[in-house]
């Protein structure tokens, strides 16, 4: 889940009969599973809410190049390098999607990234966490991944159509990027002795920031009700949690590493596993841009940003003396 | 014979490797996003020649070395690649004139090799066309349209071309390895390949508005051996890390 704590209007959800006609007609379509298409008309609320999340998201697929980035210059092999430069080719790809789908709602690529490099836009908070170890891409790959694809895959369904169009390509090679993710996890996991210290000190660093992905518990949150009701999310954070836990915790004891939290246990009744709480203290520490790496994040863009000025500037030149030469031949 | 076979094909293979490497670094902090996903995809590609020629110059040198092995475990005498590409990014312009000076080169021998009596070279060599042609197209629109950009743009170029162009010339002598090459109908003579090159050059820098640099000189010793620039080393250091401090294990 690489969107939290989206805001909506605050309002709490309106009743079909409180709805001025056009309103309760949108309402009623998404109600029945239908797709909200660019030229809809639209809430005000509904076009800002989904600005927020879907640029939360490319966000995060942008930031999410850093940390990974950070280990390509020191993959252990060539096809691991290969690997791994084609999953962050992927995010930037996905970056790219997401940046389309939400400039049909009004907003300009550059205005987004203007607004994540002044921190007025949030990425997600586990892409403040430092990837210290090649064990660390295969955590990111099994966990932050395993943990995102939770949240999008339901998102198919979205009832925003360009956005529900996004994610079904995402969500392909999401799935193929977590299984390379588990693959690292389980060379290290069998490997060398160092190597299963370094998978198991990965999934201690990143057990509890991959369930801090999926925000706090928003049941009572009055955003999450009418996120939920426009179906731009379509389950609870504890919904995801749960299933993230639930499909994590035996994929652990599989690879024969520890889940950092003694009270795991399945229990028989419920069929689900019980955990602890991340600390949630620590997760609005992140937000608030105190977590490990949020400088040294923001700042990587800013720089590429700043540094890039002149080429997008050339460019930009360039095409314009091209298009006068153009007109100027006819 | 064998010998000079393994030589050529570590050239091959260590001037992707070292490429992909350097362009590998871009990651995550390229001018615009769309830079991001083509330089990730032209690494991308690299390294996969990279596994191929290496994975063949294994094979031909016949002691059981993989394409891991050459690439991770030998030291900087070792590698065989040209000086040009072990030079450092530098800002965004300079990463994309190394891109084009090389890819010009790239793509006039790797036709050459088309039709190479060794069929695994043709082979490697027809699969890597395709990608390497879309390399030199992509780089040539860049160092058109950054050459002939802005006042500053302009300027940045010029410095990079006039940088790296006394790294272009090694591309083109031969020596004894590319004698060998070229008797056994193996691979073309990188001298003959001059000409066009050059024709090549001279129109694009002609439309980039760059003056190519009048001194000739060529810096050689990378595709030797025998003097590498000191950046190699520190690349090396940090590709190589993880192999060489845990030799034991399998990743």
């Amino acid at each position: 889940m690489y969107a939290q704590m989206i805001k909506s209007t605050g309002e709490g959800v309106k009743s079909l009969d409180d709805m001025e006609p056009e309103e309760r007609a949108f309402q009623e379509r998404i109600n029945a599973g239908g797709k909200i298409e660019p030229k809809d008309w639209m809430p005000e609320g509904y076009r800002k809410n989904l600005i927020r999340q879907i640029g939360q998201h490319a966000h995060s697929e942008i930031v999410g190049q850093l940390p990974e980035g950070n280990w390509i210059t020191r993959a252990p092999t060539l096809e691991r390098k290969a690997i791994l430069l084609a999953k962050v080719q992927d995010e930037a790809g996905h970056g790219l999607y997401l940046y389309c789908a939400a400039e049909t709602l009004g907003v300009t690529r550059d205005q987004m990234t203007r607004d994540l490099l002044s921190g007025k836009m949030k990425y997600s908070s586990i892409f403040n966490y430092p990837t210290l170890t090649w064990a660390d891409m295969g955590a990111v790959g099994w966990l932050v991944d395993g943990a995102a694809i939770m949240n999008q895959v339901p998102l198919q369904r979205t009832s925003y159509g360009p956005y529900a169009r996004a994610m079904v390509r995402i969500c392909k090679e999401e799935s193929f990027h977590q299984r390379q993710g588990f693959d690292i996890m389980m060379k290290m996991a069998k490997g060398t002795e160092a190597q299963r210290k370094m998978a198991q000190d990965a999934l201690n660093r990143f057990w509890y920031p991959s369930l801090m992905m999926f925000g706090p518990s928003d049941a009572e949150s009055v955003h999450s009700a009418q996120s939920m009701a426009w179906k731009i999310k379509m389950n609870s954070n504890d919904e995801l949690r749960q299933k993230f836990v639930d499909q994590t915790a035996p994929q652990a004891e599989y690879l024969g590493l520890t889940v950092p939290d003694e009270n795991l246990k399945f229990n028989e009744e419920t069929g689900h596993y019980e955990f602890s709480e991340p600390d949630w203290d620590e997760f609005f520490d992140v937000l608030k841009g105190n977590g490990p790496c949020n400088t040294e994040r923001l700042e990587a863009r800013n720089r590429a940003w700043d540094e890039g000025r002149w080429v997008r500037e050339g460019l930009l030149a360039h095409a314009e003396k091209k298009r006068k030469t153009a007109i100027a031949a006819e | 014979m064998s010998d000079a076979l393994f030589e050529y094909l570590c050239r091959m293979g260590d001037n992707t490797l070292v490429l992909g490497h350097r362009i590998s670094e871009w990651c995550g902090v390229a001018p615009v996003l769309e830079e991001d996903i083509a330089l990730a995809n032209t690494a991308l590609d690299l390294i996969g020649q990279t596994q191929l020629w290496l994975g063949l110059a294994g094979e031909v040198e016949g002691k059981g070395r993989d394409a891991d092995q050459l690439a991770f475990h030998r030291d900087v005498w070792d590698f065989r690649n040209l000086l040009l590409v072990e030079q450092p990014n530098g800002d965004f312009g300079r990463t994309m004139m190394r891109q084009f000076l090389f890819d010009g080169w790239h793509l006039a021998q790797l036709k050459g090799l088309m039709t190479s009596s060794n069929d695994q070279i043709a082979a490697i060599a027809e699969k890597s066309v395709k990608e390497v042609t879309y390399h030199l197209e992509r780089a040539t629109d860049t160092v058109i349209g950054l050459g002939d950009g802005t006042e500053e743009s302009h300027k940045r170029m010029q410095d990079a071309l006039d940088r790296l162009y006394p790294f272009v010339g090694e591309m083109f002598i031969a020596d004894a390895v590319d004698q060998a090459m070229v008797s056994d109908g193996i691979a073309p003579d990188p001298s003959t390949l001059r000409p066009d090159y050059d024709a090549m050059l001279d129109a694009v820098l002609a439309e980039a508005t760059l003056q190519k640099p009048t001194d000739d000189f060529a810096h050689k010793g990378g595709k030797s051996g025998a003097r590498h620039t000191e950046h190699l080393g520190h690349m090396l250091t940090q590709m190589q890390w993880l192999q060489r401090a845990y030799p034991d294990a399998t990743w």
